[in-house]
């Protein structure tokens, strides 16, 4: 039907996705090279990608919580903010993952455990589940204004138990524990560890705003396209009848 | 609105007490999760015992997942979420029903698996102040969200599967806070560590009945 074959990429997504690149490359050469540090041994060097992930996690769920409020606010409300909600939330979800198995494999070696009941574990943990609720709701289908306007309540109520989630396993693990683990690294790490992470922070956000313009794409094309199949359907049937 | 909820929850409870389903199958399923975790732990040691406030409330949030779906699926024939729709009763007055029939179910069922505790798994209660009013504010709280994340679910084809997912993170606070209260009142714990909890616990259950107040208009159009 379309003369182009349908793409989500723009010179400017192009540039954005390279700049990502170069910097995600340079981060993991950089932070390869780090030195090793007498108490974690070259496990220190999860320092460039651990943080920058889990900065990434939370951002993403913040612009899923802002979309989904302006597409509440029936000033501000258009289907673009829903997509946007949705390509966030996507992409967060799967930061979120990788912050906790990254954390996970710098966990081992510093605490012995692959998990430890800490706050700040437990708390993106639930997160994750959170998000995961967030996005099967939205694969339910249904009108999409209807879906639309459920999904962004469902975030916001999402982000509301957050603090509260917080508190309880700040508590949690401070009050009845009186146990706390400090997850990070008790010596001195000198400048070049900082700047590595510094850039990490970097590489990850641009590749957050790459994917999720991509996402956002096609979450778009998907809705242009559901509406197109019906009304190329319907000229079909038309055809069909002779004039 | 408080005439509004009076009827709803009034209609909710008498299509309980006549189908029986609460006290047919809910109830029954909350004390068989409790006969399976002695299974799970080593009933001998003493492990059931400490565990008993945390295994109590995993129970409770079990059932009441149970509760919020019939809650919503004794609507969900013959167009009866329309004729509530249409029914002209206030949207606050409707969610305050619905949670507060939840909430009474769920506190008979709280009644009735705490003596199985007593009797399963040999817990004692010392502060029984503690115990009612961690009681009461995690039921509100439990009651509230879980209408909130009913309703969200309600018109969907998949809300069996889907609220369990929904709603279990959002309630794990009120797991938390009321397992921690209730070590208290079982004295596993100091007396003093329970009130920040039972503070938890309130303001828990005071911004979902909010959310639910105000926005559960919204939710009901679009189900």
């Amino acid at each position: 039907m379309t003369a182009s074959r349908p793409t989500t990429t723009s010179a400017a997504t192009r540039l954005l996705g390279g700049a990502a690149f170069l910097a995600l490359v340079t981060t993991v050469v950089l932070g390869l090279g780090l030195p090793p540090t007498t108490e974690q041994g070259d496990y220190v060097k999860l320092i460039a990608i651990h943080p920058p992930l889990a900065w990434a996690a939370y951002l993403s769920f913040g612009v899923t919580a802002l979309a989904s409020l302006a597409y509440l606010v029936p000033k501000t409300r258009s289907r673009a903010w829903d997509h946007l909600a949705g390509a966030s939330a996507e992409v967060g979800v799967v930061f979120t993952a990788l912050t906790l198995a990254t954390g996970s494999i710098w966990g081992r070696p510093t605490w012995g455990v692959w998990w430890v009941w800490d706050a700040r574990l437990t708390l993106t943990a639930l997160l994750l589940f959170l998000f995961l609720g967030y996005l099967a709701l939205r694969r339910t289908g249904g009108h999409p204004d209807t879906n639309a306007k459920r999904s962004a309540i469902a975030a916001l109520l999402a982000v509301l138990v957050v603090p509260i989630n917080h508190y309880a396993v700040e508590w949690w693990r401070t009050l009845h524990q009186r146990q706390s683990l400090t997850l990070t690294p008790q010596e001195n790490l000198d400048g070049n560890y900082i700047a590595v992470m510094l850039l990490g922070f970097l590489a990850i956000t641009l590749t957050y705003g790459w994917l999720t313009l991509h996402r956002y794409r096609i979450e778009r094309r998907l809705d242009q396209t559901a509406g197109q199949s019906l009304e190329a359907a319907i000229a079909e049937r038309r055809a069909e009848v002779p004039a | 609105m408080w005439r509004d909820a009076a009827l709803v929850a009034g209609k909710d409870l008498r299509i309980e007490a006549r189908s029986r389903v609460a006290t047919n199958q809910i109830a029954p399923f909350g004390v068989l999760v409790l006969v399976l975790f002695a299974f799970a732990l080593d009933p001998d040691r003493g492990v059931l015992q400490r565990a008993a406030p945390g295994l109590f409330w995993v129970a409770v949030l079990f059932a009441s997942l149970l509760a919020v779906q019939r809650s919503f699926a004794v609507e969900s024939a013959d167009q009866a979420r329309d004729g509530l729709r249409l029914s002209g009763l206030d949207p606050a007055g409707i969610f305050l029903g619905k949670a507060g029939a939840v909430a009474l179910q769920l506190l008979a069922l709280e009644l009735l698996l705490g003596v199985f505790v007593v009797l399963l798994y040999d817990a004692e209660l010392h502060q029984g102040v503690i115990l009612a009013v961690t009681i009461a504010a995690a039921t509100a709280g439990l009651a509230s969200a879980g209408v909130v994340y009913g309703m969200l679910a309600a018109g969907l084809r998949v809300r069996e599967t889907l609220l369990p997912l929904l709603l279990l993170p959002v309630v794990a606070p009120v797991l938390l806070g009321a397992t921690r209260a209730t070590e208290a009142a079982l004295d596993i714990a100091p007396a003093a560590d329970a009130w920040p909890w039972v503070r938890l616990l309130g303001v828990f259950a005071v911004i979902y009945t909010t959310f639910g107040v105000l926005a559960f208009g919204t939710l009901l159009e679009e189900a």
